[in-house]
């Protein structure tokens, strides 16, 4: 894999010359918090920053989608009848992704992308984008990434790793598309850096201090987890306001609406909650998930074993650690999973 | 890439009232585009997405038989906002539907069984479809012992009268109609709750015996002691399971229980599958 | 701020012991600097995780709704005042609370302090009115009344309303402070001014409800903007249906409010949409003499006529 130099001095002028050819996206600071935005043309993406408040994956499952539109005009022949939406897929890059939010987009394509279904909105959009991920050097107290199945290196959903060297960059082509945003951008100056990246890697990895535990969880008894008697004491401070479903970059539930005004409507999609009350309620009122505890419970088992159990890919989080730092009453997964780990262990050591 | 989320346009080509409440409607469906007919080849068991432009859409389990041709049909119980809406429709009115979606009874595991169908209420929707087909003389031959246990609230509540009729008739299928109560002298099949005219009336269970129920969770929930009774094992007991869908496709997240989607993992499964995992449906 | 940790633990211990209450709701130490947890304690062996200091920001009579039990409840101004609305809106029986009443000298607000922090926060300590911050680069002290929570440092109820216990002697009332300042900063603006200043607030909404779910108030059991018929509002990001939520949610809470500061506090996304409120507040308290939750024998101005009401607007 190729190494290339990227002296920052040549830095905007690359980024122009992928102006030409992408739609460039980044984060940015607004207001003392950054985001991922479109960058307007001339501005640089902003990568002094450890990580995003929100995730990235809007970049590619916005949180409101136009999936169809119709016309409900008595007088038009094709009324009712559903027609795609007109989109826009042209290429795009994001500079700037961190690689715990490029693994969870992996993550998030084994769902939208199955041997039966496709889901075209969410991968046309991935498909168009190349990924350029910028490495943790300084991760967060709440990052636990290593134990979450990526790192703060880690290449998968990536086309091209950058490292940041102070006065330049060391640029890994992971992948066709990668090495071609590379060539438009004019970054061709290869180095010979392998081994300079792996001391990196390896003093980043050593600065994630932060454990998520899940070894047990595999082998768990999934009924003896769901009826564990500590979601209770979990659950109680839960308000089910679902900021960790919005912010976690490897959620993707969302809810389907129609929205008409006189003769024309649209069936479009936006983000939902496993943790909002109506989210399974029946059209007869029952509802499978009406406490509280239920849904807390649902949360955390589906993203420390039910996921586990189908894909066999380890756990449903990359450890980017937003929900920790934002649940307004710090209700903690590393704790959950501890709990949940512990119990399984305690099983299997049963006699 | 295919959408999987566009509907294939369907005009409504017949509507039936079916109950005496008239909350139950069967819907006869005719595709639009006769090659999209093709395309949503379906075998008994599935359901699909029913979409009304402006409105939403609506899971149901497809009514109609794979081996009838060149129409579809739904009945669907008025409860909500789409289906209310569905309900004030017209012949001639344009609608959607996408599918189909889900998995089917078992067919190849049935081949060469006797087959007992339990249903109770409008659940019977798929068993009407599944019925039909078990009948269709290219497939009658494949299975063995066919017995049928329905039952409604009255006889203005059973659905599909007149083929409910014709069947309990006919000697290749054994038919047990019952209702939970009535005032009409004239009524001359069974009295009593499903539940134990199943018990009266279904055959043994053994290993080469399966159940197929489908109704309310009350029947069903008193329906499984009387099935253990007669000796059918969790897993050849094949229970048909609702939940609150949306895409139908197994990508919203919504319908799941545990690691199973009930709208693409389900929503057949067996009594053993069911068992394992936590009932949040 | 120690000892009041130490005489919660010790009322908490003696009323589950006493079994005058079945369960006791507080806070215990949270995973991050600045944050607590709120939990419940059923037996009194459990009492030592309950904590107190200046991050206790969340309301807990949010906990109270429709509870069945006899409960313990600590409770600092604000959310004694929230829990009187709950008597007088019948979520929770008097009869059933047990209420530890908490004089308040403000909470925190963990915003401020990271915005003016050096880095990452690794603790952040208090004492004396002094709040120390420890980074990785250094370590700063703040004077406790620069970084507090906005609704906090304009309070004038800092002392529990209605309490069963007390566990510690009441501070003084500030007198010296406008609580509406920012409301009439607003109201000074033209309508076009004032469009553009709540478009600028309202935009960062994801609409994941934060701020309704950690509000005391808002207990409906189908909020309105989940209805679907007739669905009065839409789910997505069109600027008019977010701004309809917030508006719509703000004249449900309008005189009911105690600027708790939970809602703010539980945006994942900062939005200060206390403002909203807050000039509901400052409309019944002129309209009306009324303020939410100081007694539990009167009628909310909402909730009721008086032959001198204003009707001035009646044409």
């Amino acid at each position: 894999m190729k190494v290339i130099k990227i002296e920052k001095s040549q830095w905007s002028q690359g980024l122009d010359n992928l102006r030409d050819a992408f739609r460039l996206f980044g984060p940015v600071i607004e207001k003392g918090f950054y985001d991922y935005r479109e960058l307007a043309a001339g501005q640089a993406p902003d990568l002094s920053f450890q990580n995003t408040r929100l995730s990235p994956k809007s970049l590619v499952f916005p949180q409101s989608e136009t999936m169809l539109n119709y016309s409900l005009d008595p007088a038009d022949p094709e009324r009712n009848i559903m027609k795609e939406a007109p989109k826009d897929y042209a290429p795009r890059a994001v500079i700037g992704l961190r690689p715990c939010d490029a693994k969870a987009m992996v993550l998030v394509k084994m769902n939208f992308d199955t041997e039966e279904y496709q889901d075209p909105y969410w991968l046309n959009l991935y498909n168009a984008t190349t990924f350029v991920g910028l490495a943790c050097d300084a991760p967060c107290g709440t990052c636990f990434c290593t134990s979450a199945g990526c790192g703060p290196y880690h290449e998968e959903g990536l086309d091209v790793l950058l490292t940041d060297r102070d006065d330049h960059y060391l640029a890994k082509a992971l992948t066709d598309k990668g090495a071609q945003l590379l060539e438009k951008a004019g970054w061709t100056q290869a180095a010979d850096a392998d081994t300079i990246i792996e001391k990196a890697k390896q003093a980043a990895e050593a600065k994630v201090t932060s454990k998520i535990e899940t070894d047990g969880l595999r082998a768990a008894d999934t009924m003896a987890l769901y009826n564990a008697g500590f979601w209770d004491d979990v659950a109680f401070a839960c308000i089910n306001c679902g900021t960790c479903t919005f912010s976690c970059p490897t959620c993707w539930c969302f809810d389907i609406q129609d929205e008409a005004y006189r003769t024309k409507g649209v069936r479009m999609r936006n983000w939902d909650s496993c943790m909002f009350p109506i989210f399974t309620v029946h059209t007869t009122g029952h509802n499978p998930r009406d406490t509280k505890t239920q849904r807390v419970r649902q949360r955390f088992m589906h993203k420390l074993k039910y996921f586990v159990d189908k894909y066999d890919q380890g756990i449903m989080c990359v450890g980017c650690g937003r929900c920790v730092r934002q649940c307004p009453v710090n209700i903690d997964i590393r704790k959950v999973s501890a709990l949940m780990n512990a119990l399984s262990v305690q099983a299997r050591c049963a006699v | 890439m295919e959408n999987p989320y566009l509907p294939y346009p369907v005009r409504i080509d017949d509507i039936v009232v079916e109950s005496e409440d008239r909350n139950l409607k069967t819907f006869k469906f005719v595709f639009l585009n006769p090659d999209e007919e093709a395309k949503f080849a379906y075998k008994a068991g599935q359901f699909a997405e029913l979409s009304i432009a402006g409105v939403g859409e609506i899971p149901i389990g497809i009514a109609s038989s794979p081996v009838e041709k060149g129409f579809i049909k739904f009945t669907i119980n008025k409860a909500g906002l789409v289906t209310s809406h569905l309900h004030n429709m017209k012949v001639g009115d344009i609608m959607g539907v996408r599918g189909p979606l889900g998995n089917w009874y078992p067919w190849e595991t049935l081949e060469g069984k006797n087959i007992l169908i339990v249903g109770g209420g409008f659940a019977f929707t798929t068993l009407r479809s599944s019925i039909i087909y078990l009948l269709d003389p290219a497939n009658r031959k494949k299975f063995k012992n066919i017995t049928v246990v329905y039952g409604a609230r009255s006889p203005g509540m059973l659905l599909y009268k007149d083929e409910l009729i014709a069947w309990e008739k006919r000697d290749d299928i054994d038919m047990h109609i019952t209702v939970d109560g009535t005032s009409d002298p004239s009524w001359k099949y069974n009295v009593g709750f499903v539940p134990p005219i199943t018990e009266q009336k279904a055959p043994q269970g053994d290993a080469d015996s399966y159940a197929i129920v489908c109704g309310p969770p009350i029947m069903i929930k008193f329906t499984q002691p009387v099935l253990e009774k007669l000796g059918y094992d969790h897993d050849h007991i094949i229970l048909s399971l609702e939940n609150r869908m949306k895409c139908g496709i197994g990508m919203c997240g919504r319908c799941g229980i545990g690691r199973e989607l009930v709208c693409k993992d389900g929503p057949v499964f067996t009594l053993a599958q069911i068992n394992r995992t936590p009932r949040e449906y | 701020m120690s000892t009041y940790t130490d005489k919660i633990r010790e009322t908490a211990q003696r009323l589950l012991k006493e079994c005058k209450v079945e369960m006791v709701i507080g806070f215990r130490k949270g995973s991050q600097p600045m944050m607590n947890e709120p939990c419940v304690v059923r037996s009194p062996e459990e009492v030592d995780q309950l904590i107190w200091d200046s991050n206790c920001g969340i309301n807990l009579a949010n906990y109270l709704t429709n509870r069945k039990e006899k409960i313990g409840i600590v409770a600092k101004g604000c959310d004694s005042r929230n829990i009187v609305t709950h008597i007088v809106e019948n979520k929770i029986a008097r009869e059933q609370l047990v209420i530890i009443g908490v004089p308040c000298l403000g909470m925190i607000d963990k915003r401020k302090i990271a915005a003016a922090a050096d880095g990452e926060i690794l603790s952040v300590t208090e004492a004396d009115g002094q709040v120390m911050v420890k980074t990785a680069q250094a370590t700063q002290t703040f004077a406790k009344s620069d970084v507090l929570q906005g609704n906090c440092s304009v309070c004038t109820h800092r002392n529990p309303v209605i309490h069963d216990e007390m566990i510690a002697e009441p501070v003084p009332e500030q007198t010296d402070v406008d609580p509406y300042a920012d409301v009439a900063e607003i109201d000074a603006m033209t309508p076009e001014q004032r469009h553009a200043f709540f478009e600028e607030l309202l935009a960062p909404c994801i609409r994941c409800y934060a701020c309704r779910n950690a509000c005391p108030l808002c207990y409906c059991p189908t909020c309105f903007v989940d209805e679907s018929k007739p669905q009065w509002v839409g789910k997505g990001q069109d600027p008019a249906d977010v701004r309809t939520f917030h508006f719509l949610r703000a004249y449900h809470c309008a005189g009911r409010c105690t600027d708790c500061g939970a809602c703010q506090r539980a945006c994942p996304v900062g939005i200060n949409m206390r403002l909203l409120t807050k000039k509901l507040n400052k409309d019944c308290l002129e309209l009306y003499g009324w303020e939410a939750g100081l007694s539990t024998e009167t009628r909310p101005a909402l909730d009721d006529y008086q032959p001198n009401d204003p009707e001035n607007f009646i044409h």
